[in-house]
């Protein structure tokens, strides 16, 4: 069992299999527009109940998909952004440490440090 | 890769393209106004003690370990971002990851009922995307549920086998859920006429596994990938949290 962290090339190679699995279905299935699985629940409900009425429409709904894909960017960029500054800080907490103690930590126990 | 690997490929391309076409699968959230008001009631009830608690859970997370707030942040950080990703997938639709696993690992399945819920609220609110009245049965798949069923496998899994092996299972097995969930919550208020539940329970059920596997792999994988960043980078906040013993 090893528990250790692995580098930057296993990272990569995973991340290039993400990358694969996301490409292969555009080749494979020619003539789709990828549409979004939800919409096609509610065919497959108006198909198992004709007579069904939503009874709720959204609040707001964005005009068309210019904007939708605009909101969407928008979370994926202020998510991406986070986790960016997240792991920022600490490779630079964790190099700052490594400079003020040149052996490698012990591990520590409860840690609230801020230096 | 050689010339017949080419064509083998194209070949099974061609024979998922026959067996699949124009099935579209039946996936992500439950719109807007698509369950009957007493489902989605139902599903409200469901989730609110859930919510009760990780509400608690969160208050006294930022209480007693002040120190992990900003790895909350980045957990719904993640979720956020894997539920923007809308990746096509082999049925010729498309649908995204849920992100839950991560944070159910690390805080457990209440605090990420929260988390998720946040994340479907945005999007019911400003992407007209899932629902306000269906958050409930929504929250009940992607917040409750998924989470619940990721953290009982790395429970299961974390001292067996290597933790990587038991994060990748833990979040790609919660992603699926989170759909087993969704096409049982759509048959219970749609029941076939003549098949019943379990008809419809197939008809929403079947195809969506398809679009679903290789997503939940992506995320299982998208998942080891940032768990293994806080190893390497932020060990003191996961002993905090009990996730990672003292190596």
């Amino acid at each position: 069992m090893n528990n250790k962290p692995f580098g930057w090339s296993t990272s990569l190679l995973l991340l290039g299999i993400v990358i694969v699995l996301a490409i292969v279905p555009l080749l494979l299935v020619q003539g789709s527009e990828f549409e979004g699985a939800d919409g096609a629940a509610v065919d497959a409900i108006s198909e198992i109940a004709p007579d069904y009425e939503p009874w709720f429409t959204p609040l707001i709904e964005p005009p068309g998909g210019e904007t939708e894909s605009l909101l969407f960017a928008l979370q994926a960029g202020l998510g991406a952004g986070l986790i960016g500054f997240f792991f920022g800080l600490k490779v630079g907490q964790r190099k700052a440490r490594n400079a003020e103690h040149p052996t490698p930590m012990v591990s520590r126990q409860s840690a609230p440090e801020r230096t | 890769m050689s010339r017949t690997h080419r064509w083998l490929i194209v070949a099974i391309g061609a024979l998922a393209l026959v067996l699949l076409e124009g099935r579209p699968a039946y996936a992500m959230h439950i719109m807007e106004g698509f369950l009957p008001p007493l489902w989605a009631a139902f599903w409200f009830a469901v989730a609110i003690p859930f919510w009760v608690i990780g509400f608690r859970r969160v208050n006294r997370l930022m209480t007693e370990k002040p120190e992990t707030r900003m790895l909350l942040g980045l957990v719904g950080a993640f979720a956020f971002v894997l539920s923007a990703l809308k990746i096509p997938s082999v049925t010729g639709s498309s649908s995204h990851p849920t992100g839950t696993g991560l944070g159910a690992i690390l805080f457990g399945p209440a605090v990420m009922s929260i988390l998720g819920t946040i994340v479907l609220l945005f999007q019911a609110l400003l992407l007209a995307h899932g629902g306000l009245t269906t958050l409930g049965a929504n929250a009940v798949a992607m917040a409750i549920v998924g989470p619940l069923v990721a953290w009982g496998i790395w429970y299961g899994l974390k001292d067996r086998i290597s933790i990587w092996v038991a994060v990748f299972c833990a979040a790609a097995i919660a992603n699926l859920t989170t759909y087993v969930v969704t096409s049982l919550q759509l048959a219970l208020a749609y029941p076939d006429p003549t098949g019943g539940f379990t008809a419809a329970f197939i008809k929403f059920g079947t195809i969506f596994a398809v679009t679903q596997v290789p997503l939940a792999i992506s995320e299982g994988i998208l998942t080891v990938l940032i768990f293994n960043a806080l190893q390497t980078n932020a060990e003191t906040e996961l002993m905090a949290l009990d996730v990672l013993k003292g190596a």
